[in-house]
């Protein structure tokens, strides 16, 4: 049994499967570990990929028995390194030794295999909160005295950690301000020219509040149809793990509670009558436009 | 009147759009530093109110003062609804505070016509050039079309917009007589044709230039249309919600028909008495235009002459099905495509997936289980490795009693919570996902 501890990024976990293919390590013999780096000394190993490996020209492959892998396998791959649980290291290496050293090419397109099936999961899982991240993350404007530029922060809980590959999103949609997206596993900050990171912060760092988000709310509340309330859809779309951190999931509970006294109002209202036409040239226009169309 | 005031009258009066897709369109961004904004790729809902809709864009009236009188519309001139009416710098100057907020992604403005159809749209057109040209907005932008309009302002309106959008209202000329009178379908369709041509013109120019990798700035157009049609407003059936459809996709290329169930409005009108928003009927009728669009049925297939409704109990797949009993049960590890496509219970998807497969190796059941493939309702009608229907089951009058919901589910109250049947999954499905399906 052997521990390795790799950063958690695909390319230290690449550099390291590699390796461990070349030494025939069975993958039921690997600990993989992201956790610190003393756990390699504990075990008396020093293989700890510590060296960024974007500075590092890759290694050529040295055998020929390095199984080829079809590029979605490679994208599933860099997805799924995000995953919260750090059960992915794992999962991706045995199949990797599947593939290369039992003559298991079929698992990577079959849709049915276990593992496969949970890294697609897993996939999926990052992708929605990935999506879910450029959805609800909330900027509040700060006022900063040392630049003229319009300043603003938000605090974001992800799921899983996602805070590097969601980073080229915001930078192109918010090139024109600064901003700063704050969470608790990383904080990532643009200032118009760079990107910069930062360790992760506690809820309390970030602004709790914005002049604008008193309209939102009354956006929120007057788009909003009575007569057609939906909850379990909008919570499926909206799980209620995001509310505390949206401004406008406030009322969400108010707009529902009146939701049937306001529909009654309208059911009960009389009708209208019908008012006279006002004298407008348009409508005149208009009706004559019907009349020819009447006579086509 | 303050800002708050104005924002909640003028968003009060567009609700009954359903239309709220930011994506499909060409790709763009801000990252030169310049302005703000990014589309293309997938829209984004960045919020959900407790009716289940998405909310993607800003969609706000410029004004609810209006001429027209359409009886099923709250801004109808008729109305005794509160009016108000936004400046163009105001809706510009909204647009950009909430999208660098991330709480939108874009503007879908429209307005009640105001003294004449060009008058309104030179209006509507200055908001989103404004945008587009001083703020260097690169955001989403939906701008509804009024088709008497001069063809010269519609031009421009799409020049500026990633979407127009010119809704049809109800599928019939008698229909639009009687409650919109000011309304006409082939006024409708003719300036629908004409976006239509400038979208194909624009995108062919696009191409050449492309081609010819030439310095010529590239023209920009809306990259597609939709409309919206009401639902249960007036006497139309759904063959003839669903004709019209057919037409517009067919012939304009729409992007999306919207179904909008007729719900209570405030101020209701004394020649269209309110009533519950038939909600069930609006998702069957999504739907059918679902399988028009992803699963190549032909609108012809989907109502019949006897009963020229959707069945409100079943999704109408599975009505197709069990008026088709025929062609079932289909051997999944055999049938075409097109032909599991018809499969009630298996979505687009899994039959590309099972296609998939089955290239490595015969398709058993525990495989369409791994697949999640709604099997209560998949197995009377096809055939696996491991599985063949009872040939009695397939006959069976109950078959269609073992799908419909008891009967009480049926009495809706229409406020009541709308649960939709597990077995309507794959529907269910998408609809959760779009806000609307």
């Amino acid at each position: 049994m052997r521990t390795v501890t790799i950063e958690p990024t695909f390319r230290a976990w690449r550099s390291k499967a590699r390796s461990l293919l070349d030494q025939k390590m069975h993958p039921n013999d690997v600990i993989w570990s992201t956790q610190g780096d003393d756990s390699d000394e504990l075990f008396g190993f020093s293989e700890t990929t510590k060296q960024t490996p974007e500075n590092k020209p890759e290694q050529k492959p040295q055998t020929s028995n390095r199984a080829k892998v079809p590029p979605f396998f490679i994208q599933l791959a860099q997805t799924v390194c995000c995953h919260r649980s750090q059960k992915q290291w794992s999962m991706l290496y045995h199949i990797l030794w599947s593939v290369t050293y039992e003559q298991e090419r079929e698992i990577l397109f079959d849709q049915t295999n276990d593992t496969m099936r949970k890294l697609e999961q897993m996939r999926k899982s990052i992708s929605r909160d990935i999506h879910k991240m450029r959805a609800f993350v909330r900027f509040r404007e700060i006022q900063v005295e040392t630049n003229d530029r319009e300043n603003y922060v938000a605090w974001f809980e992800p799921e899983h950690l996602i805070v590097r590959v969601n980073t080229p999103f915001f930078r192109k949609r918010f090139a024109g301000m600064n901003w700063s997206i704050l969470t608790p596993d990383e904080c990532v900050h643009w200032d118009g020219t760079d990107i910069s990171y930062t360790q992760g912060v506690d809820k309390s760092q970030a602004p709790d509040g914005d002049e604008l988000e008193e309209l939102w709310r009354g956006y929120y509340r007057s788009i909003f149809n009575p007569a057609r309330v939906k909850i379990k859809m909008m919570q499926s779309e909206m799980p209620k793990k995001y509310w505390k951190n949206l401004p406008e999931a406030e009322i969400i509970e108010d707009l529902i509670q009146t939701s049937t006294d306001k529909v009654n109002g309208m059911m009960e209202e009389e009708n209208r009558p019908l008012k006279p036409e006002p004298k407008n040239k348009y409508l005149d226009h208009l009706k004559q436009l019907n009349n020819s169309e009447d006579s086509k | 009147m303050n800002k708050l005031q104005k924002l909640e009258i003028l968003a009060d009066a567009a609700k009954y759009d359903a239309s709220c897709a930011s994506s499909g369109t060409t790709r763009k961004d801000s990252s030169s530093g310049k302005g703000v904004g990014s589309t293309g790729g997938a829209g984004i809902c960045h919020s959900y109110t407790p009716d289940g809709r998405c909310i993607s864009l800003l969609k706000v009236l410029l004004t609810n003062v209006c001429l027209y009188d359409c009886h099923y519309c709250i801004n109808r001139r008729s109305s005794n609804v509160r009016r108000a009416r936004f400046t163009p710098e105001e809706v510009v100057d909204l647009t950009l505070s909430f999208y660098k907020r991330n709480y939108i992604e874009g503007l879908f403005l429209s307005s009640g016509i105001v003294r004449s159809a060009d008058y309104t749209m030179e209006l509507v057109i200055k908001v989103a050039k404004s945008l587009r040209e001083e703020h260097h907005f690169r955001g989403y932008i939906h701008l509804k079309t009024i088709p008497e309009a001069s063809p010269e302002l519609i031009a421009e309106a799409g020049k500026y917009a990633d979407r127009l959008s010119i809704n049809v209202e109800l599928p019939t000329q008698e229909g639009l007589q009687e409650l919109a009178p000011e309304k006409n379908v082939h006024r409708t369709r003719d300036a629908m044709s004409t976006i239509h041509s400038k979208i194909l013109e624009t995108k062919a120019t696009r191409k050449e230039l492309k081609k010819a990798n030439s310095r010529v700035k590239k023209p920009t157009y809306a990259s597609g249309q939709s409309t919206q049609m009401i639902v249960g407003a007036d006497q139309s059936n759904d063959s003839q919600f669903l004709n019209r459809a057919g037409d517009l996709y067919g012939n304009f290329k729409l992007r999306r028909v919207y179904y909008s169930a007729f719900s209570p409005i405030p101020e209701p009108s004394v020649i269209l008495p309110l009533k519950s928003p038939p909600l069930i009927r609006e998702h069957r009728l999504y739907q059918a235009d679902w399988l028009m669009r992803f699963y190549k049925f032909d609108v012809n297939e989907l109502t019949t002459e006897q009963a020229p409704n959707l069945d409100l109990d079943i999704d109408p797949k599975l009505a197709w099905a069990l008026r088709n009993r025929s062609f079932f049960p289909l051997d999944i590890n055999r049938a075409a495509l097109e032909m599991l496509y018809r499969i009630p219970g298996l979505g687009v998807r899994n039959a590309q997936r099972i296609v998939a497969l089955r290239r490595h190796h015969a398709v058993r059941l525990e495989d369409l289980i791994k697949l999640r493939v709604n099997l209560k309702k998949t197995l009377p009608f096809m055939i696996c490795v491991n599985h063949n229907p009872a040939k009695h089951e397939l006959d069976s009058e109950a078959l269609r009693a073992k799908f419909a919901p008891p009967p009480e589910q049926l009495e809706l109250d229409f406020t009541a919570q709308i649960i939709i049947p597990k077995t309507t999954s794959i529907a269910a499905q998408a609809e959760a996902k779009h806000g609307e399906f």
